[in-house]
């Protein structure tokens, strides 16, 4: 095949792939019994879009082991979603602190009652006299009943709490005794026997998933530590009404302003580079939503379209450069790569030292600053490949296909 | 070309006079620390119309019953926030349906909460201030390697310079300053470095060349060269982050306006703060 059929193949093929990316990636596609989901669709929105409450749990005290700020932690977990919510984010900041976020509640005086309870777990007899509590109890875990096959959960007691709990089973034999977490009934086994061992199966729990919850209640009991609430924040519904129609609108004017921008100064490999800011936009939003797991916020938005803007930095150094070896009178072909060569240092070296600052800022920075970074740093990284790789793949075959020659078009 | 290097008195005087000013302005009337620095309670309200004074009063009448010192303000064109010290998660929802049932706002909620405690914003501060410095440090050490010493110490005073200039945006506007302020210096500093870095290779290329008879003209003609690019580059990074400042809502508009400014001083300050420093330098040395 000859250079100029080949090249015009590869081109074509590579300029219709990008569309037709952008076109699944921005509504979806659905073949068959396989549906491909919508980048939109994917993407998780943080609490400022979606509304909820934020809050800050200050752990008290001093020299507090992980294993009892991971307590903390599930026990917290255990509350938040009793109150009916399934997307809870629960996480341990470096600074020990407990964060907690709850989209779609907005009474933040009623999610840190819930949080905020003692949390005293309880076991009564019959006469709500209380045999156990929380302290006796050395383990809580799920197993599976041998016989029956259904999941029960295996408890173990300490030393004061065998001793307890074999005299109430002996004096409830037949009897229910009840766990109550606060004044909450968690559970009602009957007594089956007079457990001497310290060591005693519960059984009656659905399914897995549920003996899981009891364990965890009953393992985690009261609160380890002292929670103070620092930090207490609601985002009303109407917010993220607002925020999300009006980002999306600025997005689609600046992306817009951008592109026709390099389309109208820079012509043919303007558009080229519009091409690879296409592909910038849809590998960084894929990077962020699959591999990096992140939520879109308030900030993020604006970070990432602060970025697109920087994002042809890259191809506008190459094109003014292609522009300066036109003038000098070479050829198209000799004057592209050029154009490429010359500008690779700079922009290597600019990026390199935005990239270090990056790296430094996720080691050292903690909370906004590392997720800034890391933005910042996934944002560079990206636009390198898009605006140096992909658009210098796309011009070289756009030339050697010889459909333009006029060098006017390419900014001469 | 450009005749940068003869009027670098100018530049450097324009420059003074806003830092000399904004830094004025700070000492005088201080930044607008939002709370996530000074700890404290924010509500926000979504009012039915654009409120005016008799009305702010009125809020203002009945804050005051759950905080003495409770602020009252109007933001964009119908919401309002209530700023106060001692506000706690309690009183909050109470303080809302009283000013709800009053002016029959639809929202069940307050459009927005935010309590925060005062140890955090410390603990944020120190840690945004001393990771910079060490990635200032870490980027001088690379300059220094790729380029020269001198040159990677000219690109760090044009640095400080956009970041100064960034603050006097904060002080003169007494916009709030929250942790969005940590992320607008951060971008502020990585477009500066950027930038700047384009101009200062333009020179070496066009040193190793010897393609100009003076250091002078060298760096006049290396700014020329560069100055489509700088020029191209700002614009479309200003599309989109001007886009956002038009349509978007509150906190967003907050966060874009010192942007805008610190990204058109880092291009600024590239062509005519850093090439100067770095042309004064080392002409000396030779004369």
């Amino acid at each position: 095949m000859q250079l100029k059929t080949k090249s015009r193949l590869k081109f074509t093929i590579a300029s219709l792939l990008i569309v037709i990316f952008a076109y699944i990636l921005s509504n979806g596609l659905i073949i068959g019994d396989y549906q491909i989901k919508s980048l939109g669709s994917i993407t998780k929105l943080g609490l400022d879009l979606k509304g909820g409450v934020y809050i800050e749990e200050e752990i008290k005290g001093e020299n507090i082991s992980k294993d009892t700020i991971d307590r903390t932690k599930e026990l917290i977990e255990l509350r938040v979603n009793a109150l009916g919510v399934n997307e809870s984010v629960v996480t341990v900041t470096q600074q020990n602190r407990i964060r907690i976020e709850i989209p779609g509640v907005y009474d933040a005086e009623n999610a840190l009652k819930q949080i905020g309870k003692t949390g005293k777990l309880t076991f009564r007899g019959p006469n709500n006299d209380i045999v156990i509590t929380g302290e006796d109890i050395k383990d809580a875990s799920v197993g599976v009943n041998q016989q029956t096959n259904q999941p029960v959960v295996q408890l173990k007691l300490n030393e004061s709490g065998t001793k307890k709990f074999a005299e109430a089973t002996a004096k409830y034999q037949g009897k229910v005794i009840s766990i109550y977490m606060d004044e909450e009934l968690v559970s009602a086994p009957v007594v089956k026997s007079v457990i001497t061992t310290g060591e005693a199966i519960i059984e009656g729990s659905k399914d897995i998933e549920e003996a899981k919850r009891l364990a965890g209640i009953i393992k985690s009991g009261a609160l380890p530590v002292e929670l103070v609430p620092a930090t207490v924040k609601t985002i009303g519904p109407s917010l993220g009404a607002d925020a999300i129609p009006t980002s999306k609108k600025a997005a689609v004017i600046g992306i817009t302003l951008v592109m026709l921008f390099m389309a109208i100064y820079y012509r043919i490999p303007g558009i080229i580079a519009d091409l690879a800011l296409a592909v910038y936009i849809m590998l960084t939003m894929l990077i962020f939503t699959t591999a990096l797991k992140a939520t879109l916020t308030l900030p993020g938005i604006a970070g990432l379209l602060l970025s697109v803007g920087m994002a042809v930095d890259a191809n506008v150094l190459i094109f003014e450069r292609i522009k300066e070896e036109l003038k000098l009178g070479k050829s198209l072909r000799s004057a592209v790569d050029a154009g490429f060569n010359r500008a690779l240092p700079s922009i290597l070296d600019s990026n390199i030292t935005t990239i270090i600052a990056g790296l430094v800022l996720m080691w050292l920075g903690a909370g906004q600053v590392k997720g800034f970074a890391l933005t910042l740093v996934t944002g560079v990284v990206c636009s390198l490949f898009t605006a140096v790789t992909v658009t210098k793949f796309l011009l070289k075959n756009f030339v050697n296909s010889n459909w333009i020659e006029n060098k006017k078009m390419y900014g001469a | 070309m450009l005749k940068v290097i003869e009027r670098a008195k100018v530049w450097f005087a324009i420059s003074l006079t806003i830092i000399i000013v904004g830094m004025v302005a700070w000492a005088v009337k201080g930044l607008n620390l939002g709370i996530d620095f000074k700890g404290g309670t924010v509500v926000t309200i979504k009012m039915n119309s654009e409120p005016n004074n008799d009305v702010l009063e009125e809020i203002r009448k009945i804050s005051a019953k759950y905080d003495s010192s409770a602020q009252v303000q109007k933001v964009g064109t119908d919401e309002v926030t209530i700023r106060g010290n001692s506000i706690t998660d309690e009183q909050i929802p109470k303080l809302y349906k009283e000013i709800k049932d009053k002016y029959n706002l639809k929202d069940a909620n307050p459009r927005q909460t935010d309590r925060i405690g005062p140890s955090i914003g410390k603990e944020l501060r120190r840690n945004a201030i001393y990771s910079s410095l060490a990635a200032v440090v870490l980027m001088l050490i690379y300059i220094s390697l790729r380029f020269e010493f001198k040159f990677g110490v000219a690109a760090v005073i044009a640095l400080i310079h956009d970041v100064l200039v960034t603050i006097t945006v904060y002080v003169l506007l007494q916009i709030p300053v929250n942790s969005s302020f940590v992320a607008a210096i951060l971008t502020v500093l990585g477009y500066s470095i950027n930038d700047t870095i384009v101009v200062f290779d333009r020179i070496r290329e066009n040193n190793k060349k010897h393609a100009f008879a003076t250091k002078r003209e060298l760096v006049n003609a290396s700014i020329t060269q560069t100055l489509t690019r700088s020029i191209n580059t700002v614009l479309t990074t200003l599309f989109t982050i001007t886009a956002l400042y038009l349509v978007g809502v509150t906190s967003v508009k907050d966060f874009a306006l010192p942007l805008i400014i610190g990204i058109l001083s880092g291009t600024y300050s590239s062509i005519f703060i850093a090439s100067p420093i770095w042309y004064y330098w080392t002409e000396r040395k030779i004369a």
